[in-house]
């Protein structure tokens, strides 16, 4: 709890400043509505924000199993495979680096540009990379001391994956996921800039942005902001199921 | 050799004209010149010497987790692949090496797990193990619960819990203090000897291979030969603490000249 | 000793290692090539799908033009007007403009990151207080936020530095990219061991001394990736603001433009998008190089990549 302390108090300072600046300095709501002002603008447009975010939400999680899948099948192949690691690895690096968003435009025509895919196909691009790296990473990092307790106990190659690679690999994979989970809401919402369906909350934050209706924009904004919390959210809680061992109080 | 056994037994250990070579980027080094060790079954034996001397890699030899260059290792008669694959020695580690994503129960129950015992049957095994080490209360913690000594005790539950003839230690209590060594020290004792378990124990100190052994073997740095070979005989009664018996100090500089190089004066070579 | 003479020779593994990286890329660019001209020449052309759902893509000239087209159409004018630059050079223009302002983004996002992490280095109350937010500041979209960030451009000004569209461009790309630098400069910072902070503390060493001559040092193998994911993410901030502000001249607004000419020259989008690509590469690529070049100078050698 002590913890959570210190932020929780950063965010009410911030959002306490925010309020009182808009107020103060009489910040036209063109500019920086207050939170005041977003909450009540959330309020007005209603359902169509949480249809909205459902839809970006979806895109957003068909994407980040997608593309997890793919790469736990990826780097767990790499781990064993020597060949395929020289290869997939420099890959992924290289993928970091373009802006994969800019593909939306492409898979739109691919695949029609009444389709979801498009969106979701760039989250799965997206998600790949640091759900891969940090993957293999945790595949391919063993204990000595582990190693040679295996081999005492002439245990075979599959029999010392279950029992230590695998739970070892694990607090690497969630590292991993828990960065795909937020950046996987931000793609989904982006792609849409890139024409294709208009379903989401991209396309009504540019819009609301483009009536000039500032504080429905930013309700909007507000929306995916939670999206993305609740999405890293659910990879921690995943996490702390998975991995119950790692909030255990160490001996001192 | 030995002379205390009345039957001539065949040896739990019986290494002859061990050499292990291995090439570093520095060229090739000899991490064990011709050496020949005997251990005869239910004995207590220790490695000494400087660092670098061979002793960690004669163990792993022993246990088949090196293959040596030449000679010939027979474990409880057998090669020591086959002891490897047929599981008849338990080891223990400098550093506990418990999996912490396990139970502490869990951890013991692992090379029975492995080994296709079922669950009821390993968890019971598990328990009573624990219990002999004196860490059944904990059965349930996590090891990054634990002290250090308490890890190791698990570490030494884990490698009796297949009731292995042979216990290969790469000083295992190496890493700990002086007080929970002395007790860890004699936990093992009581245990080894209530089994009749043969150990092969590795040190970096001398008071406790004196304390701990039948037979201190002391070994030369690189290339490693055996130097000399102490034999201990201390008086363990019921209120007798060892420690402080003149015979121990006896033996402590016996060990200690042997491995300044001096010979030694009671003992016979291996 | 060997010492002299085994540092060259790791020197030229670790450039052998780098060129094998490469050479696997350029392979697998190339396998790539080759299967979308085959997909393109063999799939089917209206793609094909489950209950509705167009599952593989469509094979037309239109949605997966081959790649010599491609290529042909980098040469083609833009528009159909004497004396306009053609294709290629406008993506050169649009890859060259977004460039700077990436760069510019990238550049003023380190800084605030690097600041920042120096902050929360120095007072653990700041790093317990600010790290979580600096870390979930990445799941606002505030490339949505774009237009508005724009329109600040009419109410606060840098001095005399007028706000043009460009500037909320950079602060967009900067915002994408001071989160990566803080936590791993962050990181850096808090790298070295309690031993060796204790060593600088008996020598009576003032923070600033030990932030020189300890902690910054430690926090090169931490902040040089850390820079080469923010510049990765400048370059998406870029490219993705330019559109939401309008601001013109980018290769954002030019893959937008492009889409939509898609019906008269369906290639276009794609040498677009593989300007895009190659900006992305080129600004991952100099960074590698200057931290090669920086190793080199140091006299390390090896390390991750």
């Amino acid at each position: 709890m002590r913890r959570l302390a210190a932020p929780a108090a950063v965010a009410v300072l911030l959002l306490a400043a925010w309020q009182a600046l808009v107020v103060v300095g009489r910040v036209a709501s063109y500019v920086l509505p207050s939170p005041l002002a977003i909450v009540g603008a959330l309020r007005e447009v209603g359902a169509p924000v949480l249809e909205a975010a459902r839809a970006s939400g979806t895109n957003a999680l068909v994407g980040l199993v997608a593309g997890s899948l793919l790469a736990l099948a990826a780097a767990s192949l790499a781990a064993r495979v020597r060949a395929l690691d020289e290869v997939l690895t420099p890959l992924a690096a290289a993928s970091g680096a373009l802006p994969i968003v800019a593909l939306a435009p492409i898979f739109a025509t691919m695949f029609g540009a009444t389709s979801s895919l498009p969106r979701r196909l760039v989250v799965t691009l997206v998600v790949f990379l640091p759900v891969f790296v940090n993957a293999l990473r945790g595949l391919r990092q063993v204990d000595p001391v582990h190693a040679e307790l295996m081999r005492s106990y002439a245990a075979g190659g599959w029999a010392t994956v279950r029992a230590v690679r695998l739970p070892g690999a694990l607090p690497h994979v969630f590292t991993g996921l828990r960065l795909a989970a937020s950046t996987s809401v931000i793609a989904a919402v982006v792609a849409e800039y890139f024409g294709g369906l208009q379903d989401g909350l991209g396309s009504r934050i540019t819009s609301a942005a483009s009536n000039s209706a500032y504080p429905r924009a930013w309700a909007y904004v507000t929306a995916a902001c939670a999206l993305g919390l609740l999405f890293y959210a659910g990879a921690v809680a995943l996490e702390r199921v998975a991995t119950p061992w790692r909030r255990v109080p160490v001996h001192r | 050799m030995s002379s205390s056994t009345a039957v001539p037994a065949a040896p739990m250990v019986a290494v002859r004209a061990l050499t292990q070579r291995f090439a570093t980027a520095a060229g090739p080094v000899t991490a064990l010149d011709g050496v020949d060790l005997t251990i005869e079954r239910g004995r207590f034996v220790s490695l000494i010497g400087p660092s670098g001397c061979g002793k960690s890699t004669l163990l792993r030899v022993v246990g088949d987790l090196v293959t040596p260059t030449s000679g010939e290792v027979l474990v409880g008669g057998k090669t020591a692949a086959q002891a490897r694959r047929d599981q008849d020695y338990g080891i223990a580690f400098q550093s506990a090496g418990l999996l912490e994503w396990r139970t502490v129960a869990r951890n013991v129950e692992l090379p029975l797990e492995l080994h296709g015992v079922g669950r009821r049957e390993r968890r019971a095994r598990a328990l009573d193990l624990l219990e002999l080490v004196g860490l059944g209360d904990v059965a349930g913690a996590r090891p990054s619960q634990l002290s250090g000594g308490m890890q190791q005790r698990v570490a030494i539950a884990r490698a009796l819990a297949e009731s292995p003839s042979l216990l290969l230690m790469d000083e295992p209590f190496g890493a700990l203090d002086e007080m929970t060594r002395e007790r860890l020290q004699d936990e093992l004792l009581r245990v080894a000897a209530a089994a009749g378990t043969t150990v092969l124990f590795v040190t970096h100190s001398i008071p406790e291979a004196v304390y701990l052994s039948d037979r201190v073997v002391v070994m030369s740095a690189r290339p490693g030969r055996v130097a000399a070979v102490v034999d201990v005989d201390l008086p363990r009664g019921a209120g007798t603490d060892v420690r402080e018996a003149p015979e121990f100090f006896a033996r402590v500089t016996d060990v200690r000249e042997a491995l300044r190089g001096a010979p030694v004066r009671t003992g016979a070579s291996a | 000793m060997s010492g002299s003479a085994v540092a060259p020779a790791r020197g030229r593994e670790a450039a052998a290692g780098a060129l094998r990286r490469v050479a696997v890329v350029v392979a697998a660019v190339a396998v790539l090539a080759a299967a979308w001209e085959l997909y393109a020449a063999l799939g089917p052309v209206d793609g094909a799908g489950v209950g509705g759902v167009r599952l593989l893509p469509r094979a037309d000239e239109r949605s997966m033009p081959h790649l010599g087209t491609v290529l042909a159409t980098l040469g083609e004018p833009e528009v159909a007007v004497p004396g306009a630059r053609t294709v290629g050079q406008a993506v050169l223009a649009g890859a060259w403009t977004t460039l700077r302002l990436a760069l510019a983004g990238w550049a003023l996002g380190a800084l605030v990151g690097a600041a920042l992490a120096v902050a929360m280095q120095r007072l653990r109350l700041l790093e317990d207080g600010l790290l979580p937010w600096v870390v979930l500041s990445q799941t606002v979209p505030i490339i949505a936020l774009a237009p508005v960030v724009a329109g600040w451009g009419g109410v606060l000004s840098v001095g005399p530095i007028a706000w043009t569209p460009a500037s909320s461009v950079v602060v967009i790309s900067a915002f994408l990219a001071f989160c990566p630098v803080a936590v791993g400069l962050l990181r850096g910072l808090q790298a070295p061991s309690a031993l060796t902070e204790e060593l600088f503390t008996s020598y009576a060493a003032s923070w600033r001394q030990q932030l020189l001559r300890l902690r910054l040092p430690a926090s090169l193998p931490f902040v040089v990736p850390a820079l080469r994911l923010a510049a990765a993410q400048a370059v998406v901030g870029a490219i993705v603001a330019e559109i939401s502000t309008g601001t013109r001249g980018g290769i954002g607004r030019l893959i937008i433009e492009y889409s939509q000419q898609a019906t008269s020259s369906p290639a276009r989008v794609h040498a677009a998008v593989w300007g895009a690509a190659a900006l992305g590469l080129l600004v991952a690529g100099l960074i590698t190089l200057a931290d090669v070049a920086l190793r080199r100078s140091r006299g390390t050698s090896g390390g991750p990549a």
